[in-house]
């Protein structure tokens, strides 16, 4: 495979790489740490390319000023930590609803509220989830590595383009700022994924039709498709609605688009897992401790594996049930008081008992703590 | 090549991130495997500041160090905070213009006027973290003195090319001094 030259790169600005890759011209924000480095890279290089930076005056702004870019039929990102998050949600469900394709990168900080602004934490993995009220579909990737912040942020941009959602990329301060020998793919070499737009004449459009491929044609504003975007409950053609009959068709579109399509959005990894009699589920950083944990361990003959979800939400169950033959224990880590822990206890737990190894205190958690739970549970 | 992993540590502004990226950015044009990690407080100028860099010729899959081989502190209360966390048999960097009386009985401690070199060689002391990080290579080699210098070069800003190559050859000649 062609490639450039190994570099030195950041996390964070892996991510800002990946997104102008990808297609992303409009960037607005209000930067945070540990996630400004995004949003300095984005102010540099977007105009080069013929994209708009704005430095919103808050976070909601921010949120919602991509919003309005994605419908001219920008390509769109935003990045930012904790509060920052926090803020965004009301923005967030607005783009779930009416299915503006956005991405969000949020490099976690150790929370809640303003928390440690330069300490990690995983504490972000339910409000990606559940953040904005109500129910609405979300896809979630979370990258282990600085070659993954590029390349899962080009995924990221693919998946908000076709599915019409909101995307989260979900670092944590350690893959943000860390910095790694890479060598990234060329441009050439990387599927890029435009919305699909009407076919029909104006006249006919209808922004959110109901069909069998779940997710109907986008047209850009200005463009001379008329249409209505409403955070209401809304019909076909947009405007709001009342009408249970309606709403219920339009959510359940809504919730079973993503569905769908979850052979082709599901990611993960495995390392070990045939003959695993422990199991290790880990994401983000902690999943490197967990490697060389699960590489430790094996030169002892423990049999250990690592199952690793990129693909946060929707989480990837099949799979994980999957690796579960000979598992007898199953070990998450996180630096939180247990998140993941909760969906891979819903997935598993009648194959295997599931442990939590939870740590928040803006430390990492280290390959010699995964090891000795490791060996609490032999 | 054996695993290295080096900790640099101070306060902020010292410019220990730099000398961390740059440490890094050689060992990846010697094509070795590197990851760079930091830790910092909230405040742009003062608080603590550390930059970790594992050296190897393996995948690196911790990006923190354990417990290094290499310890610089540039400051008294980076020295008091991590003056005991060495391998045995590493080596201690302190930075005497600001450290007195520091012992350490597990590991080589090598006392060098580093702040004080930058301002009376130099009449600068933002470059004492150049003359820091030649020193660290000058001692363990772990990169070539070429691959520093041309890493130092990539990332200094435009002018300041003598100066920074002066304070190289500095830590370098103490380096040597030391072993």
């Amino acid at each position: 495979m062609k490639k450039r030259k190994a570099r030195l790169v950041q996390g964070n600005r892996a991510c800002a790489e990946g997104a102008l890759a990808a297609g992303v011209r409009f960037f607005a924000g209000y930067p945070i740490t540990p996630s400004t480095e995004i949003a300095e890279i984005m102010s540099e290089e977007l105009p080069k390319l013929g994209g708009k930076f704005i430095q919103m005056e808050d976070e909601i702004g921010g949120m919602t000023c991509i919003l309005g870019a994605a419908l001219t039929g920008k390509k769109v990102l935003t990045a930012s930590s904790g509060p920052g998050i926090s803020l965004k949600q009301e923005a967030i469900g607005y783009a779930a609803l009416a299915e503006i394709p956005c991405v969000i990168v949020n490099v976690q900080r150790l929370g809640p509220s303003t928390g440690g602004p330069t300490s990690t934490a995983q504490g972000d993995i339910m409000q990606a989830r559940w953040g904005t009220h109500g129910d609405h579909p979300i896809i979630a990737l979370c990258p282990s590595s600085v070659y993954e912040c590029f390349t899962l942020t080009v995924t990221a941009v693919n998946y908000a383009e076709k599915y019409r959602t909101p995307v989260y990329v979900l670092l944590d301060e350690i893959i943000g700022h860390m910095r790694e020998k890479v060598e990234f793919p060329d441009i050439s070499e990387l599927e890029i994924i435009d919305r699909k737009r009407p076919d029909c004449p104006p006249v006919d459009y209808l922004p959110y039709k109901i069909d069998k491929t779940l997710i109907p044609a986008m047209a850009d504003f200005g463009t001379g498709y008329k249409w209505h975007v409403t955070g209401l409950m809304h019909d076909e053609t947009g405007f709001p609605t009342g009408k249970p009959e309606i709403i219920d068709a339009q959510l359940k579109r809504l919730m079973n688009k993503i569905e769908k399509y979850e052979d082709e959005i599901l990611l993960w990894e495995d390392i070990e897992t045939d003959d695993a009699e422990i199991l290790i589920v880990a994401y983000g950083s902690t999943a490197r401790s967990a490697v060389e944990a699960v590489e430790n361990l094996r030169t002892e003959g423990i049999k250990v594996g690592l199952f690793r979800p990129i693909t946060i939400w929707p989480f990837p169950e099949k799979a994980l049930r999957s690796k579960l033959e000979n598992v007898k224990h199953i070990i998450v880590p996180e630096m939180n008081y247990g998140q993941l822990s909760l969906e891979v206890e819903r997935v598993c737990k009648d194959k295997a008992p599931v442990s939590g190894l939870y740590k928040v205190n803006s430390l990492p958690l280290s390959p010699n703590e995964v090891m000795a739970k490791v060996r609490e549970v032999l | 090549m054996k695993r290295w992993e080096f900790r640099l540590s101070g306060t902020g502004g010292q410019g220990l991130i730099t000398a961390g990226i740059i440490l890094a950015e050689a060992a990846v044009i010697e094509g070795k495997e590197v990851v760079q990690s930091q830790s910092y407080g909230p405040e742009a100028r003062g608080g603590a500041s550390k930059a970790e860099v594992i050296i190897d010729t393996k995948k690196i899959n911790y990006p923190k160090v354990v417990i290094p081989d290499v310890l610089l502190a540039m400051s008294p209360e980076a020295a008091q905070k991590y003056g005991s966390e060495i391998k045995e048999g590493g080596t201690i960097i302190v930075d005497s213009s600001f450290i007195e009386n520091f012992v350490n009985e597990k590991a080589k401690v090598i006392k060098i006027p580093i702040t004080k070199l930058a301002k009376e060689e130099i009449g600068k002391t933002f470059v004492a973290n150049i003359i820091a990080v030649s020193a660290l290579v000058g001692l363990t080699k772990v990169v070539s003195f070429e691959a520093l210098k041309e890493a130092v070069l990539n990332r200094i800003p435009k002018g300041t090319e003598e100066i920074n190559i002066k304070a190289l050859e500095i830590g370098w000649r103490w380096a040597q001094e030391k072993v």
